[in-house]
């Protein structure tokens, strides 16, 4: 460091010759031909599109409107595809421009778009650790600039001659050397491509199940007016035994069907909590799957169980009827539902419940 | 060229995303950060192959060979990363990572964290019923 400052010193007030000549002098066999202030034109344009780059990051990293900050990212992401191609790394760079540009920078707008981004500025932007956070990158920034400066101070690329990263040379050594990891990166592509579809796909699923539960309405009971409850009780009894009627005494068209599922494990499996009201209660939790007969997992049954406590009306005292001995468990179930309910809300029973017998 | 050059570089755009990733609110907006460090370290290994394949005779073009696979890998973690995050928008109804604070321990039970706790209790009386 002090070898590149006397450097810089002397070359400062004198012409570039002499400077030359001394820092030579100075640094040894590793910088024969170089100088920090005689820069060539590769250094010149590598600057100022680095700092192009850096400017822009910046931008992205500050600015309070959502949508620049994905656009100046495309300038960031381009210069330092200018960068590539300056450090003839030309392969580089295409798939630079090719996958940032092209396609990440274009997922980035389509996440803004589907999350609702605001178009203009969003003041809330920035979270409120931001000045911490301004601390801790600046340190950084200094350390590493710091060290990096210290250890590589001597260190020179030779750009000349043949281009060391031609696409000839890097489709050489990718398909001679790295043969096997190239692979099974495509394997890794495959996985995420899946997972991302997995991802996307489920909530879909999950919201387009109560229209599939409710085209089944018509095989409700006709008593009941919102008989939605009836249609999964008939849909469970299909593969189950028979279901048994629990009737209100409270209101007189207020019924449950409790339906014992011969195939079951567990006692209470899945009550159907938002076929209750209509396929479309705005709770969060709502929307783990209700009303699919066959879930097989207790644990979310029962959360549904909960919010049906809350939607549902009627069951305060349901005597059901058992006409078999596997409905002892349905009814313990019903009573297990029972705290919750309102008997405000007419004839939304309690719905469904499948025991093992 | 002087190795200084993208090396600084690089340094600069990291931190850079650093600051991003410590101090911005929307998911999208971090993820946009993550990818600003990848391409500083992208630099970084173009920068030390194109060294290294002069100066030490290096014909296995490593640098080269991993800037390809963390593109690669950056494009499958944008794509997951999306896909969580419209997910998580979808049931929460916000992106804003700060307000996701489901498994944060606190003094503070508020918001979530109480209707998590009373859904598992209902749950467990649920269980109890059903015995």
């Amino acid at each position: 460091m002090t070898l590149a400052v006397a450097t810089a010193a002397v070359a400062g007030v004198t012409a570039a010759a002499p400077a030359h000549t001394a820092h030579t002098a100075l640094t040894g066999a590793a910088a024969e031909t170089h100088g920090f202030l005689s820069p060539t034109g590769v250094e010149i344009a590598f600057l100022l599109v680095g700092l192009v780059t850096f400017g822009a990051a910046l931008v992205t990293v500050t600015t309070r409107q959502l949508v620049h900050a994905a656009l100046w990212l495309v300038v960031a992401l381009g210069g330092l595809a200018v960068e590539y191609l300056l450090l003839t790394a030309e392969f580089i760079a295409w798939v630079q421009v090719l996958i940032y540009v092209g396609s990440v920078v274009v997922l980035l707008l389509f996440g803004l778009m589907l999350t609702k981004a605001p178009i203009g500025r969003s003041p809330d932007a920035d979270s409120g650790n931001r000045w911490a956070a301004l601390t801790v990158a600046v340190a950084a920034a200094a350390a590493l600039v710091w060290v990096v400066v210290d250890a590589f101070r001597t260190t020179w690329i030779d750009l000349d001659g043949p281009a060391a990263g031609s696409t000839a040379v890097t489709g050489a050594s990718l398909f001679q050397n790295w043969v096997l990891p190239f692979e099974a990166l495509s394997v890794l592509l495959l996985a995420a491509l899946v997972g991302a579809i997995v991802l996307s796909r489920k909530a879909k699923a999950e919201s387009s199940s109560p229209p599939v539960n409710s085209r089944a309405t018509p095989g409700g009971s006709p008593t009941v007016p919102n008989s939605r409850n009836h249609s999964i009780g008939r849909k469970g009894s299909v593969s189950g035994t028979d279901p048994v009627e629990a009737t209100s005494p409270g209101k007189a068209t207020g019924s449950a069907v409790a339906t014992s599922q011969a195939n079951a494990t567990s006692p209470v499996k899945a009550i159907s909590p938002a076929n209750t009201t209509g396929p479309a209660v705005p709770k969060p939790a709502s929307q783990v799957k209700p009303a699919s007969p066959a879930k097989p997992k207790p644990t979310g049954s029962a959360e549904t169980a909960t919010d049906l406590a809350e939607v549902a009306s009627g069951p305060a005292d349901v005597t059901s009827v058992p006409t078999e001995p596997g409905s002892g468990p349905a009814e313990a179930a019903a009573d297990g539902a029972e705290p919750g309910s309102s008997p405000a809300e007419p004839a939304t029973g309690p719905a469904k419940q499948e025991g093992a017998p | 060229m002087h190795l200084a050059y993208p090396a600084v570089l690089a340094a600069l755009l990291f931190c850079t995303g650093l600051y991003g990733v410590l101090a911005r609110r929307n998911a999208i907006l971090v993820l946009m950060s993550v990818e600003l460090m990848l391409n500083a370290v992208n630099l970084n290994l173009v920068a030390f192959d194109v060294w290294l394949s002069e100066a030490a005779q290096d014909t296995l073009h490593s640098g080269q060979a991993l800037t390809l696979f963390t593109i690669a890998i950056a494009a499958a973690e944008i794509g997951i990363g999306l896909a969580i995050v419209l997910a998580v928008h979808r049931n929460r109804g916000t992106s804003d990572i700060d307000k996701l604070r489901d498994t944060a321990e606190g003094p503070e039970a508020d918001g979530p964290d109480s209707d998590a706790a009373a859904a598992q209790a209902d749950r467990a009386g649920k269980a109890e019923a059903a015995a």
